[in-house]
């Protein structure tokens, strides 16, 4: 008794600063996730919870048409979300921030421009972009037909082979300002003596970038690339907004996070249909099996990147 | 012994004084219908003028949110006293869960509806009624008049004069049809338009009710082919063409007809207020016809309202006569509450076809109590044909297979 007495004691302090926070995330994190957890090994009729089910939930996602096939499609699209966004934000977002940074003339100016669609909330960006892409009403396709372009003007969001590129691109419009930023504030932390001394050894502007910038940039790299796996996995409001919750057209733009949506509550489009709260649970389990396993690689990778100035 | 007399007075007229209290009640009505709180509130002070102990406050959430706000809430204990609630698969959940009351013995008028429209209400396991439906609605042709005078068309008796009919609208340069495939569900409004007469109308869907017939019966694949075969005929660039460009189109003369639902004459009404609306049936070959037909939704009380006699008076309310003339009326739309006849001369003239050839609207009467609903696989598997992407026949393989997965067939 006294030596845990005496253990609250000297670390009584600890409990009541710790406390707040582990109340919190308790009740918001890890009471959910386990109610989820037990959810998906459960049977349900309807809003009713039934036996004890074991795995058969995880089978039935994984292994039964048409959830296997909607799974396996949601996940290939989201590894698309990630990759495509991934290599605008390394490449383009990357080119920006090196120029940006430069500090010229107006280029302030430019640095709000890119960053302004990121403050603006992802619906607004959905039906903004619904709107300018409207074959029949919307700017874009009006703008093609004044040039003469009639025959580029395409359903973007309505066809198989465009839509989902077409909802990526919205993203990486709505999001590119994020990374520049990041990259910037990074590329400025760089000292500058490391370019003087490259500058008296005859280096160039661009082996200047390659050998000095982004090297030290890479662990901005991993850690901006570790956020947007976990962003793109968990993607949902875009295509929501703006191709619905069965991921239209014929699923050609189905996420992991929409699948899961109307698994859940039933596809609201058809006005309404029985939810599978159980089999939901299991595909929100496999998403958090797969991101935080991502996750974690990618945080351990990313710390061997670590540079002390 | 005064005294105790004294004491029973008081008591006497404080229960009087708490049923004074309790008499002025006031009741919560969710709905999803965000486009009619005029209309409703309108209702409710109706009600008010008879019952003016009881007040009624009516909030619709966003019709795609609701579902999930309203079971979410009625699962917590919570929730309104009075439930607007979807139909069919829409709804039992609920009732199977003992959220809701039946409502066989408390209201009256229910034993004069049709059998058939208070099905969207009943939750099958213990057959018993949940709900008050509200309103009919059905899927025909909506046509231009002004159009077809102008080109000089009539209303078509036959498959081939109806492809005739939108040869020429497009020929004059605007588009035959406003459909569009960007939203899912109105591909099931285009088949609910163009298939019963193709399947067969109501034998078919008796089949498909006792689980005899499939949906890889060959008259069911026709019926997937004459929706290809409109293909050429739907709005310019029509994956792209969502529902509100299809209400547009039409409403502003870029498209001669719309093969869409009653409750598009309220829309129109607003959008074009002078605009001459006809409406006709997509005949098959041989020029049979048949009107596709279903109940929205219907009004029910939750079992866990503390207000459940004001709640019985209110529903009886929305069971009645003058409530259905006053709903179709205001609405626009066809009144479930039986011997109401709208005003509005197409309605009037739907309402009169579904009568004498309706057919229920097969995926949601039948197919939507499970998923992957018939609807959803019909939705997707017809945007994929129609983009040339899948075949009629493997379409109508995957809607079948999706469907046995929880459907019981022969």
């Amino acid at each position: 008794m006294s030596g845990a007495r005496g253990w609250f004691r000297r670390n009584g302090h600890l409990v009541v600063f710790l406390l707040p926070g582990l109340v919190l995330y308790g009740l918001f994190m890890a009471y959910p996730l386990l109610t989820s957890l037990s959810y998906s090994l459960s049977d349900w009729h309807g809003l009713v919870r039934g036996a004890f089910s074991g795995l058969a939930n995880f089978v039935k996602v994984l292994g039964q048409w048409p959830y296997n096939a909607r799974f396996w499609g949601a996940l290939s699209h989201n590894a698309l979300f990630f990759a495509l966004t991934l290599a605008i934000q390394s490449s383009l977002g990357l080119f920006l921030a090196a120029l940006l940074s430069r500090k010229w003339r107006g280029f302030a100016f430019f640095q709000a421009v890119y960053f302004l669609p990121y403050t603006m909330s992802m619906v607004v960006v959905g039906f903004l972009w619904l709107l300018l892409l409207n074959p029949t009403w919307g700017p874009v396709a009006h703008g093609l037909r004044l040039v003469g372009l009639d025959a580029w003007v395409q359903p973007w969001l309505g066809q198989r082979s465009t839509a989902l590129i077409t909802v990526i691109l919205v993203n990486a419009w709505h999001w590119l300002g994020f990374p520049v930023l990041v990259f910037m504030a990074a590329i400025q932390g760089i000292p500058r003596e490391f370019y003087e001394a490259g500058l008296v050894d005859g280096a160039n502007e661009w082996q200047g970038f390659r050998h000095i910038t982004f090297p030290l940039l890479l662990p901005s790299l991993a850690m901006m690339s570790i956020l947007t796996f976990i962003w793109d996995f968990n993607a949902f409001e875009l295509v929501f907004v703006m191709q619905g919750a069965s991921g239209a057209p014929n699923y050609a733009t189905d996420l992991l996070a929409t699948f899961f949506y109307r698994t859940a509550f039933g596809d609201p489009t058809t006005g309404g249909e029985p939810g599978q709260i159980g089999l939901a649970s299991a595909i929100g389990v496999l998403m958090l099996i797969i991101i935080g396993a991502a996750s974690a690689f990618g945080v351990r990778f990313s710390q061997r990147t670590q540079t002390e100035y | 012994m005064k005294s105790i007399g004294g004491k029973r007075l008081v008591a006497a007229l404080l229960v009087l004084a708490l049923l004074g209290v309790a008499a002025a009640q006031s009741l919560t009505f969710w709905s999803w219908r965000t486009e009619d709180v005029d209309a409703y509130n309108g209702f409710i002070a109706a009600f008010h003028k008879d019952h003016p102990g009881i007040d009624v406050t009516f909030t619709p959430y966003k019709n795609t949110e609701y579902n999930t706000i309203l079971s979410t809430a009625l699962q917590g204990g919570g929730g309104p006293d009075i439930v607007h609630l979807r139909a069919y698969g829409g709804m039992e959940p609920l009732a199977q869960a003992g959220l809701l009351v039946p409502l066989g013995d408390k209201v009256p008028a229910l034993k004069d509806f049709d059998p058939n429209v208070l099905k969207a209400a009943t939750n099958r396991a213990d057959g018993k009624v949940y709900g008050v439906p509200f309103a009919l609605q059905t899927i025909q042709v909506l046509y231009n008049k002004d159009v077809f005078a102008k080109l000089g068309l009539s209303e078509p008796k036959t498959w081939q004069e109806f492809l005739d009919v939108a040869q020429k609208i497009k020929a004059s340069g605007i588009d035959a049809l406003a459909n569009g495939s960007k939203d899912p569900w109105t591909v099931e409004t285009l088949f609910g338009g163009v298939a019963p007469a193709f399947y067969g109308c109501n034998a078919f869907y008796d089949k498909m009710a006792a689980g005899t017939a499939t949906f890889e019966d060959p008259a069911f694949k026709t019926a997937l082919q004459r929706m290809v075969d409109l293909e050429p005929y739907l709005a310019s660039n029509y994956q792209g063409v969502a529902y509100s460009d299809m209400q547009s189109l039409f409403a502003y003369g870029q498209a001669g007809m719309l093969i869409g639902g009653s409750y598009e004459l309220g829309t129109l009404a607003q959008l074009a207020p002078n605009f001459h609306v006809g409406s006709f049936l997509i005949p098959n070959d041989q020029g049979k016809t048949c009107e596709t037909f279903y109940v929205d939704g219907s009004y029910g009380i939750n079992a866990a309202s503390k207000n459940q006699d004001a709640d019985v008076q209110f529903i009886n309310f929305l069971a009645s006569k003058a409530y259905g003339q006053m709903f179709t009326d205001t609405l626009k739309q066809i009144s479930a509450v039986p011997g109401v006849v709208p005003t509005d001369p197409v309605l009037a003239q739907m309402a009169n076809r579904m009568h004498s050839e309706g057919t229920p609207y097969l995926m949601l009467t039948l197919f939507r109590y499970g998923q992957p609903s018939g609807s959803t696989l019909l939705q997707n598997e017809m945007q994929a044909v129609l983009a040339g992407s899948e075949t009629v026949d493997q379409a109508a393989a995957n809607i079948q297979r999706g469907v046995a997965t929880w459907y019981k067939f022969q």
